[in-house]
């Protein structure tokens, strides 16, 4: 299976430089060795069928065919040993506690940026910044309960943070049933491998929301908010409702009355404590923030504000994985916590900084430039594999708005070995671990690794061309 | 219950059950015009043309296909897309309403019915359907048997259990009068009426009440028994009357009150119709024009529905009454806001 297989002189998850496999692989290289290629794609589409029976789905925006793709699964697992886990669970707990507290900070004294270190411009900019909502105290000072924060690994071997997505993150369904679907095609390779288990998510999610339940804390009522079927990602949030044992509610679902929530019920209304909202900001409540949304609860910020119902995430979190704001948390990591930060950021050029522009615009071939309001891969330019045209016309972009736009060097992302149809062969990876912030600070080993499955391509987003694996922490 | 849960749920068991039985339909009269095979297949056409006439679908078929016959028939009541009431569209709209309840259903009952869904979007149905209708509409049935045990056999009884178990009967219930209602608009002169016969095993067959109906009326296929039997009978679970006592006592277990008396419009019309039917008889109808009688009883039908959704889904805002707070749940903020009006009160 892996005869001829190279690592081409990029940092490869299993194999060293000399093609010899890294330790803590070797166990299941030696299993998967000795299943036969036809053997192996039989079980890989099996998985492929069984996520399309199940509805493991999600819907695809700009596709007028309106149809569900299943997110590509590839069967070779992606293995983390315990001591790198070790120092990428340290670096992210000291990350999302840097958010949160920046997050506090910014919605009340903002005295980082009266400190200089932030600019108050960048803050005030920022798509997401909602100040409206300053001085308002959420339960706990949580903000960001919920992180889903993208780590790539370059070249060095190092693990680079890329972005944190601290609104509605999305994939946590893909690593739960991800695990499942291997354990299913290959029960074998599990026996003895001392992979760590990543079933408690569901358990971890529940237990944060009944922690931020803003009165009742013996069986508060929690329910999740979905934009409905018609969203990208409704199969993940119907899972974890289930998962969770909680309602799955749509806007319509819901009534404010007197600043209480309560959801329409066959028996009459029932009130509701805790949200678990996978709608953004702007659509959540059209009295406050877009009048012409149909998904939200007209009356639910005035709920929150009176602090009557808990929201996960807060409002107005999107100021902090702001893609410009992201060049400033190594400084929110020594400014609140006096500490070096321990997974660092991936070297950012801001286009509305004069000098950073500058550099942009001469070496916009070898960066990758992205709009700050923009995610899931739109609206990017990838310098190295884009034509003439594609970057005259982000040159263009970045001189009106320079304040939408940031760079960022192409980073030469690890591999890992990927089955494609000329049999095993490197492709590039992500990793998004998730992490919960409630009582205390959970992280489920692992997280999800996204693969990006053309030959050469750099872009893991589900919606353009990337498949998923499997996320093995080792426990030893 | 989420009022849109419980609509969806309502609604997914009744295209289904839609589907089952146009598939039954179709199986039954493909199977009795084998047994007829030296007629022309215009007089075949004659045979089919009821099925879309009961179904109320006649308009949109004649617009879809000018001068159709018996094989656009059942495309149209199979696999059409443009039409909303063909099983493939009944199909997709279950699906669509298990999906916006996906957390309710256990992962037998979804994949059962995204299987069939899945199916009926692949070229495999298309051939099946050309290749051979009969095998088609059976693998629907039984694809419907099945997505019913499972409910069946894994589901509490609770509130979801009793709205899956409203539309099923719901559905059934019409289903039969239409079923019966395929008579109205069979030829009635020349050699077609010579097949008026098997057409009532065939009506008995497409209920799936063959058996059932032999061992209580002993080999006595009259019209009349047949019409006794589908509509009167207490105990055979395709009789309108065991579905609207069906219907009647999900309301009143929804409702948990007694059953006998009524506390919802859905329930006064239930109500009365299930006394209709417990006390009237087989002999009234014959009286009188049996497509009248079935109208009628179609009309009830409708009323019941639509108080079901007016009760539990639509819940205007108007009338809602919001549920008092109990004192250890209000936050501080509202605690101190009340302590402050009732201070500026006493001032």
């Amino acid at each position: 299976m892996f005869e001829g297989y190279t690592t081409d002189g990029f940092h490869d998850e299993m194999f060293l430089p000399d093609g010899s496999p890294r330790s803590y692989c070797k166990n299941l290289l030696e299993r998967f060795k000795n299943i036969p290629d036809e053997d192996f794609d039989t079980r890989r589409a099996a998985c492929d069928s069984h996520f399309l029976r199940q509805g493991v789905t999600f819907n695809v925006y700009h596709d007028n065919q309106g149809t569900e793709r299943i997110f590509p699964f590839d069967p070779m697992p992606r293995v983390i040993p315990a001591d790198e886990w070790d120092h990428i669970e340290a670096g992210l707990t000291q990350r999302i506690t840097a958010l949160n507290l920046f997050l506090h900070d910014v919605y009340h004294d903002q005295q980082i940026i009266k400190d200089g270190v932030v600019p108050a411009h960048l803050v005030e900019n920022a798509a997401h910044y909602r100040p409206e909502f300053r001085g308002i105290d959420v339960p706990g000072d949580i903000y960001v309960h919920i992180c889903g924060t993208d780590l790539v690994r370059g070249d060095d071997g190092q693990y680079y943070v890329l972005e944190d997505n601290g609104r509605c993150p999305s994939g946590a369904s893909y690593l739960l049933e991800n695990r499942n679907a291997l354990k299913r095609a290959f029960p074998t390779i599990f026996e003895a491998s001392g992979v760590r288990p990543v079933q408690s998510y569901p358990a971890d999610l529940l237990d944060m929301l009944h922690y931020i339940s803003p009165g009742r804390n013996v069986d508060p009522v929690c329910v999740l908010l979905t934009p409905g079927v018609f969203n990208s990602a409704y199969f993940e949030h119907s899972y974890l409702a289930r998962q969770m044992g909680i309602p799955i509610v749509e806007g319509r679902d819901l009534v404010v009355r007197n600043n209480f929530v309560y959801m329409r019920t066959t028996k009459g209304l029932v009130r509701v404590d805790v949200i678990y909202r996978r709608i953004d900001d702007d659509f959540i409540d059209p009295l406050v923030f877009r009048k012409d949304s149909v998904l939200g609860v007209p009356g639910l910020m005035g709920a929150y504000k009176a602090g009557n119902v808990g929201l996960a995430n807060a409002v107005g979190t999107g100021v902090a994985d702001d893609k410009a704001i992201y060049h400033f948390v190594p400084k929110m990591i020594e400014f609140y916590l006096s500490q070096q930060p321990i997974l660092p950021n991936v070297p950012t050029y801001l286009a509305v900084d004069d000098d950073d522009r500058a550099y942009i615009l001469n070496h916009l071939p070898e960066l990758v430039v992205k709009a700050t309001n923009e995610s899931g891969g739109y609206g990017m330019l990838m310098g190295p594999s884009a034509s003439k045209k594609e970057i005259e016309e982000f040159r263009t972009k970045i001189i009106e708005d320079p304040g939408n736009f940031i760079a960022q060097p192409v980073l030469a992302l690890s591999r890992c070995p990927t089955w494609t149809e000329n049999g095993m062969e490197g492709r590039h990876i992500d990793l998004r671990p998730y992490i919960i912030y409630g009582r205390d600070i959970k992280i489920v080993p692992g997280g999800l690794t996204r693969v990006a499955l053309k030959k050469g391509s750099l872009v893991v987003n589900s919606s353009q061309g990337g498949g998923s694996k499997d996320t093995w922490v080792l426990s030893h | 219950m989420l009022s849109r849960v419980a609509n969806a749920l309502y609604w997914m068991v009744r295209n289904v059950e839609r589907a089952d039985n146009l598939a039954r339909m179709l199986e039954v009269n493909e199977q009795l015009l084998l047994d007829v095979d030296h007629i022309d297949l215009p007089r075949i056409d004659a045979f089919w043309r009821p099925i879309i006439m009961s179904t109320g679908d006649e308009e949109l078929f004649d617009e879809l296909y000018p001068d159709g016959g018996s094989h656009e028939i059942i495309e149209f009541l199979s696999l059409s897309p443009s039409n909303p009431n063909s099983i493939r569209s009944c199909i997709s709209q279950a699906r669509e309403n298990a999906r916006t309840v996906r957390d309710q259903l256990s992962e037998a009952i979804w994949e059962e019915l995204n299987g069939l869904y899945l199916f009926l979007q692949s070229s495999d149905s298309r051939s099946l359907l050309d290749a051979n209708p009969q095998h088609f509409h059976e693998t629907i049935r039984k694809s419907a048997n099945v997505f019913n045990g499972i409910i069946s056999s894994n589901l509490s009884r609770d509130e979801a259990w009793d709205f899956m178990d409203l539309g099923r009967n719901m559905e059934r219930a019409d289903k039969i009068t239409r079923i019966l209602d395929f008579t109205t608009f069979l030829p009635k002169k020349g050699a077609e009426a010579s097949l008026i016969d098997h057409h009532w095993n065939a009506t008995l067959r497409a209920c799936g009440a063959r058996s059932s109906f032999q061992s209580r009326f002993r080999n006595q296929p009259t019209p009349k028994n047949i019409i006794n039997f589908l509509i009167f009978d207490r105990d055979f679970p395709r009789s309108v009357r065991f579905c609207i006592d069906s219907v009647d006592a999900a309301l009143h277990r929804i409702s948990a009150s007694q059953r006998g008396s009524f506390t919802t419009e859905a329930e006064r019309a239930s109500g009365r119709l299930l006394a209709s039917l417990a006390y009237g008889s087989v002999d009234e109808v014959m009286d009188q024009d049996l497509h009248d009688y079935l109208d009628a009883l179609q009309t009830q039908f409708n009323l019941i529905g639509e108080e079901i959704f007016r009760e539990y889904v639509l819940l205007p805002d108007s009338d809602e009454s919001v549920p008092a707070i109990p004192g250890e749940s209000i936050s501080a903020v509202v605690a101190w806001e009340i302590q402050q009006q009732q201070q500026q009160q006493q001032q």
